[in-house]
């Protein structure tokens, strides 16, 4: 039978399938943070229980994780000290391996891991963090989980889990020079919603996919959970091995060319079946920005604002009417009269090395418009020292940006960073919901290179015709 | 988690419907770095006074009659809200094993096996049955007996207990998810051992 790329990759980890009961999934690699797994570890001791297998294991601080320098040394919020000190204690014990806030590897969970090679194709990863879909970037099946089964990993190395239906989203032709990963991403959700994806796997695809590097990928497949998917995955090729070749978790020497040979076994079979399909051509992807409240309420930076009478669908109408109301936004409105506060480029999503080229192009020589304050998180030390390496810091600085040290910072706002009521930003996170960068914060979502560019304007600008 | 044993404890009555898992466990207790202990803190905005530690003497849970109950009898729509597994841990934390409403929400009610509670659904009609039984005898014990699916009240009330096979033998046994994983622990191994040979790199 022809398989997905999602069902060989169950097939090949299923552990037990009882009758009647939900199947048994093998997990080769774990991924923490801070937040989700103190329970987990607590669990786990009172059980008096082993982790497994310590070495499928990789830790990371990054939520309440300050971005300033002085306040990193002394953690003034005692609840983000007692998590970020759990954390290192129960890593201790436990003998994993952890990126500390000290480590010159640390950084969000889901850049730091595709850094070291941590995640191959093939693999099934979770982490008590829906952003894990990321690592469906490189072929792997890879989701968030809570906190009952973080423990459950830990102690059997394996999940109950149900089958997911599988969704191809093809994406043919090719990107305009403006055009991003991100902006492909919440096309997508425009497209789908918020809940198309759910109950499947979504397996991207076409020519605008396969020529996106890893960072665009892993954009791509990040955003997958807004879509309500419960993993994004994307076939390994070339552009996947040229970026594991090397790296330190990576396979080496007789093993690399076993696993690649392994690898390339993985992709979709010719005429295997999904249970949706879903095209989109890449040509008509303009520059993508958020109105409202919801990922899926999102349009080309050049439409105007949609009202309620826009929607026929009677909930979405409804939720459009709420969504203005709390972003202060009026239906037939342009973007690019939006006055905003603040920009921020990080988050898992685009907060690695690329996502910083691309804005330093669009800064080169420019200065933040009156009145805006521009925040630049680097999503690791590794993406951080890289850029400082090219000058790019130095771009951001004379343009009038910050430039801070790695955490997940303003796109959840736990660590201090966050927007103040009824202040606006123009964010490259993944979530526009209400509250999420802070209470009564209005956020617009939207690609590195169109917020650079608002960072000068003070509003939304049409990257395509501007200078 | 403890073997779900039959027991006859007293029914403590909670005449609200959507009660939330806000309510339940409000977030300002959600930043600890444990599971266990939320008990203090459950129902806890309604259950004390403004001072927080004062018992609000108008509140249901806190009369004299239902100290020591075990089992929770409530309104339609209960544990609806945030997915938060906080709630049952503070549920079963306080002592309860066994809610009792017309409907669950469904995270909530997933989040209860994994934390050895029965919640169980009756109708409406039967609802009633059991309010007016608690009201007309306060502290009065009713009798849970999930090996025979069973729930029986001296007032002569009796409730069959819908409840899937594997989650009914998970509670008898005390079983947890991470327990009857570990049951198949030799298939797991046996796994491994067959992963290690195709897949030889994963392990080094
Ligand atoms: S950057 Fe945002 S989405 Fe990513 S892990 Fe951190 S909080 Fe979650």
């Amino acid at each position: 039978m022809n398989k997905t790329m999602y069902e060989k990759i169950w097939d090949s980890h299923l552990v037990h399938e009882p009758e009647g009961g939900t199947p048994l999934l093998y997990v080769d690699r774990q991924l923490m943070h801070e937040v989700t797994s103190p329970q987990a570890f607590e669990g786990m001791k009172l059980k008096n229980r082993k982790i497994r297998n310590p070495h499928s294991v990789l830790a990371t601080m990054d939520h309440c994780v300050p971005t300033k320098k002085e306040a990193r040394a002394v953690l003034t919020d005692p609840i983000a000290k007692k998590q970020i000190e759990t954390m290192a204690a129960n890593c201790k014990e436990h003998g994993l391996n952890l990126y500390d806030m000290e480590s010159p590897n640390n950084g969000v969970i889901h850049i730091v891991v595709p850094e070291h090679g941590f995640v191959h194709p093939g693999m099934v990863a979770c982490c008590g963090d829906s952003h894990t879909a990321t690592h469906g970037a490189f072929g792997a099946l890879a989701f968030g989980i809570g906190t009952s089964e973080v423990e459950h990993v830990m102690a059997t190395q394996t999940l109950q889990q149900k089958k997911s239906k599988t969704m191809l989203v093809k994406v043919d032709g090719k990107l305009s020079k403006f055009a991003t990963a991100k902006d492909i991403a919440l096309a997508v959700i425009g497209k789908i919603g918020t809940a198309g994806g759910t109950g499947y796997v979504i397996e991207f695809a076409g020519e605008a996919v396969r020529n996106l590097t890893m960072e665009g990928r892993m954009t791509l497949c990040n955003m997958a959970i807004e879509g309500g998917a419960r993993a994004g995955l994307i076939a390994p090729d070339q552009t996947t091995f040229d970026y594991l070749e090397g790296k330190e978790f990576a396979p080496k020497g007789e093993d690399w060319d076993a696993a690649v040979a392994y690898w390339k076994s993985l992709v979709s079979d010719e005429g295997a079946q999904f249970d949706a399909v879903v095209e989109l051509k890449a040509e008509d992807i303009a520059p993508q920005v958020t109105w409202g409240t919801s990922p899926e309420q999102v349009i080309n930076v050049n439409a105007p604002i949609p009202g309620p009478n826009d929607f026929s669908d009677k909930i979405k109408s409804q939720a459009a009417a709420s969504a203005l109301k709390y972003m202060g936004l009026e239906a037939g409105q342009s973007l690019t009269d939006v006055k905003l506060d603040i920009i921020f480029i990080g988050s898992c999503t685009n907060g690695r090395i690329e996502d910083f080229r691309a804005a330093a192009e669009l800064l080169k020589g420019k200065k933040v418009a009156p009145g805006v304050q521009a925040i630049a998180v680097p999503g690791s030390y590794l993406v951080k020292n890289q850029a400082e390496e090219e000058g790019l810091d130095k771009i951001f600085i004379e343009a009038g940006w910050e430039w801070r040290e790695p955490s997940c910072s303003m796109c959840l706002a736990m660590n201090g960073d966050q927007l103040a009521p009824g202040q606006r930003s123009a964010s490259t996170s993944n979530r526009n919901f209400e509250g999420r960068q802070g209470k009564g914060g209005r956020t617009h979502l939207l690609s590195p290179a169109m917020a650079a560019a608002a960072s000068v304007a003070g509003t939304f600008v049409d990257i395509r015709d501007w200078d | 988690m403890q073997p779900y044993k039959k027991h006859t404890s007293i029914a403590a009555l909670m005449d609200r419907s959507n009660v939330d898992t806000d309510q339940i466990i409000p977030k300002q207790f959600l930043k600890k770095v444990e599971r266990t202990g939320f008990g203090i803190h459950l129902f806890h905005d309604w259950r004390f006074l403004d001072d927080g530690i004062t018992p609000n003497p108008e509140f249901e849970l806190n009369k004299p009659a239902f100290q020591g109950a075990k089992i929770l009898v409530a309104g339609d729509n209960f544990g609806c809200g945030s997915s938060r597994e906080h709630a049952p841990w503070a549920i079963e934390d306080y002592g309860f094993n066994t809610v009792i409403s017309t409907s669950f929400a469904d995270i909530f009610f997933s989040n209860c096996f994994k934390n050895g509670i029965i919640p169980i659904k009756v109708t409406p009609a039967e609802l009633d049955a059991l309010m007016d039984e608690i009201r007309a005898n306060e502290g009065v014990e009713f009798t849970v007996d999930l090996e025979a699916e069973k729930l029986t009240t001296p007032g002569g009330i009796e409730i069959k207990i819908e409840i899937d096979a594997f989650r009914k033998q998970s509670l008898l046994e005390g079983l947890d998810d991470i327990a009857w994983s570990l049951k198949h622990e030799d298939k797991i191994t046996a796994f491994e051992e067959k992963h290690k040979q195709q897949l030889p790199w994963l392990w080094k």
